[in-house]
């Protein structure tokens, strides 16, 4: 066996040890999840549970519950904004990649400029307002179809790759736009596709600002905001505890908080090994290309 | 076709001979235009008492009221000045940490073992904001967090970690360290794979070892992507992450002096405290300045560097 050198050996072990403290604080939570709730109260946090005890997943799971609700507001909104999300800039990316379209850098200025030049919040809030935008399932989607210039002009970047001589002698064969771009384009753009759906899909199932700013019947709240909801909630219940001074407010326990934040990051968990793979592979494309 | 095409003609004919790819456009365009350029006339009502019945059409002007009121107050500069500093913060330790990382995993070439540690390092970017409030509450909690029982098992007493103002701006750029190096690494070291590596043979002949090669190869050829990518980010040093302040920060006004920003506080104005003027006011300040620094550093990014500019 090769011996290593000092320098190599340093560097090993700081890499592991980052690497180690980026799993960590989720690894406490999820620890802290599986405590029996006694424990937790008596000992306060602890990165190795006394007591095991899976009972904030039991609550959880069972009945009518807020976070059973939310789910399935997360997971729809999820699957039909990035589908629709996809459809769209797939489109639109196609155009922008067709050397035939003339004036295809004047529609990339039209959408580039938007990019560079945001209105902020207030006009976003009160255009959605006009649009009826609020306490609906829509107003979950629509507004961030997040029809992200980025992602457009990546899928560009990735069409334009695609040699000209396909299009043309696929119109010598009498194939119209359409097959074109369903047919050839799309089958040859999985690799950019798959990266834009997981952007699109990552942002729509963290996404708690259309929430926030849009919604306010608890029937809708999406899975991260009612976390955030629940953390808000529990310290004002506290703040209110202390200042009437009494502790018998019956307040969620520290298992169960702990349980809903592990549960809202399930399906990213289980889809972790694809996800890295070809976000790794969608920002190398990104940042040579960009 | 010989004949010369008027230029206002062209847009019309090209529509009528790729009907098709306009029609696969259409819907991102219209998209863009509803969401993008339509929002524009809307921050007149930075200039008017905006009353939601009355709509922007017949609410009462009032000139630059709703300016005077949030630079009159201490806030405008408070605000102003954390979202800068705090963003500042941001960049330099995130450059840092990135560039560490992806320097000593180019060196690491055990391909497995930086495999699995850009997975670990890639993690915390995939979840959101508001479970990370989680784990910051399991660390700083005051009764419970992990930090407060090693401080009183190394004979130190609690802290109160939730009304330390001081401590946040330092909380905070670790955390957000933590979530995003992972992710800026992997673009360094997509660079460094395309360096040529002839570059290296020939300074091994000439007798260079790695950490020669690391300082007078490596670092400077990636020097470009760093600027572009800090000029960037310099650009937007006047947008906030406002996910990530609110939700670790929330409605907890004894951090604002050091963690409030600009976004932060219009939300505030117009969620909380119902006011969307004044919130314009404050948002349309923000748009103009940080539009001038993003076009400033893109114009600057593009001079410098004319292959590298992103746009």
């Amino acid at each position: 066996m090769k011996k290593l050198s000092i320098s190599k050996t340093v560097m090993y072990t700081l890499t592991a040890v980052y690497s180690a403290l980026c799993l960590l604080p989720m690894l406490l939570v999820l620890m802290i999840s599986i405590t029996d709730e006694d424990a937790i109260l008596k000992n306060g946090y602890s990165l190795f549970p006394e007591k095991f005890s899976l009972y904030a997943y039991k609550l959880i799971f069972t009945g009518g519950s807020q976070v059973i609700q939310s789910y399935g507001i997360s997971i729809f909104v999820t699957v039909v904004g990035t589908t629709l999300a996809i459809l769209i800039t797939s489109m639109a990316g196609y155009t922008l990649a067709n050397k035939n379209v003339k004036n295809r850098n004047l529609l990339a200025l039209y959408f580039f400029i938007t990019m560079i030049f945001t209105a902020g919040i207030v006009p976003w809030y009160l255009m959605n307002r006009s649009l009826g935008l609020t306490n609906n399932i829509l107003a979950l989607i629509i507004p961030s179809l997040l029809f992200s210039p980025f992602n457009l002009f990546l899928v560009r970047n990735f069409m334009n790759g695609i040699p000209d001589s396909l299009r043309e002698s696929a119109t010598i064969d009498g194939a119209s736009d359409i097959v074109i771009a369903f047919k050839i384009y799309l089958p040859l753009c999985k690799p950019v596709l798959a990266t834009i759906a997981l952007f699109y899909g990552l942002d729509y199932w963290n996404n708690w600002w259309n929430a926030i700013m849009l919604i306010d019947t608890k029937d809708l709240y999406p899975l991260q905001f009612m976390l955030l909801q629940m953390q808000s909630e529990i310290s004002m219940l506290n703040d209110m505890a202390i200042l009437a001074g009494t502790s018998d407010v019956t307040l969620p326990s520290e298992s169960v908080k702990m349980a809903t934040a592990i549960v809202t990051i399930g399906p990213i968990v289980l889809l972790y090994p694809y996800l890295q793979k070809y976000f790794v592979k969608g920002l190398v494309i990104g940042s040579v290309k960009g | 076709m010989t004949k010369k095409r008027r230029p206002g003609l062209g847009i019309l004919s090209d529509i009528r001979r790729n009907g098709t790819s306009y029609l696969l456009v259409l819907p991102a365009m219209a998209y863009t235009f509803i969401f993008g350029y339509m929002t524009y006339p809307y921050m007149i009502i930075a200039f008017q008492r905006f009353n939601y019945t009355k709509g922007i059409f017949h609410s009462e002007w009032v000139g630059f009221k709703n300016f005077e009121f949030f630079f009159k107050s201490n806030k405008a500069l408070t605000v102003t000045f954390n979202t800068i500093y705090l963003n500042l913060l941001f960049i330099i330790f995130g450059t840092l940490m990135a560039l560490a990382i992806s320097l000593v995993l180019n060196e690491l070439r055990k391909k497995l073992f930086v495999k699995i540690s850009q997975s670990l390092m890639l993690f915390p970017n995939f979840i959101s904001w508001i479970v990370i409030s989680y784990v910051l509450y399991a660390l700083f909690s005051m009764d419970m967090g992990i930090v407060n029982k090693t401080l009183n098992q190394l004979g130190m007493s609690s802290v109160n970690w939730y009304t330390e103002a001081q401590s946040w701006p330092a909380i905070l750029t670790v955390m957000h360290v933590w979530k995003g190096a992972g992710m800026s690494a992997i673009i360094y070291l997509a660079t460094i794979t395309g360096i040529d590596e002839t570059l290296y043979e020939a300074a091994e002949i000439d007798g260079a070892n790695r950490l020669q090669m690391c300082f007078r190869i490596t670092l400077p050829l990636m020097m470009p992507t760093v600027i572009i990518l800090t000029m960037l980010s310099v650009g937007k040093i006047m947008y906030g992450d406002f996910g990530m302040i609110y939700a670790l920060i929330g409605d907890n006004g004894t951090l604002y002096s050091t963690t409030d920003i600009i976004d932060t506080y219009v939300f505030r104005s117009l969620r909380q405290i119902g006011d969307p003027s004044e919130a314009m006011a404050v948002g349309l300040f923000q748009s103009v300045i940080g539009f001038i620094l993003v076009f400033g550093a893109n114009a600057i990014t593009r001079r410098f560097f004319k292959d590298g500019a992103l746009y």
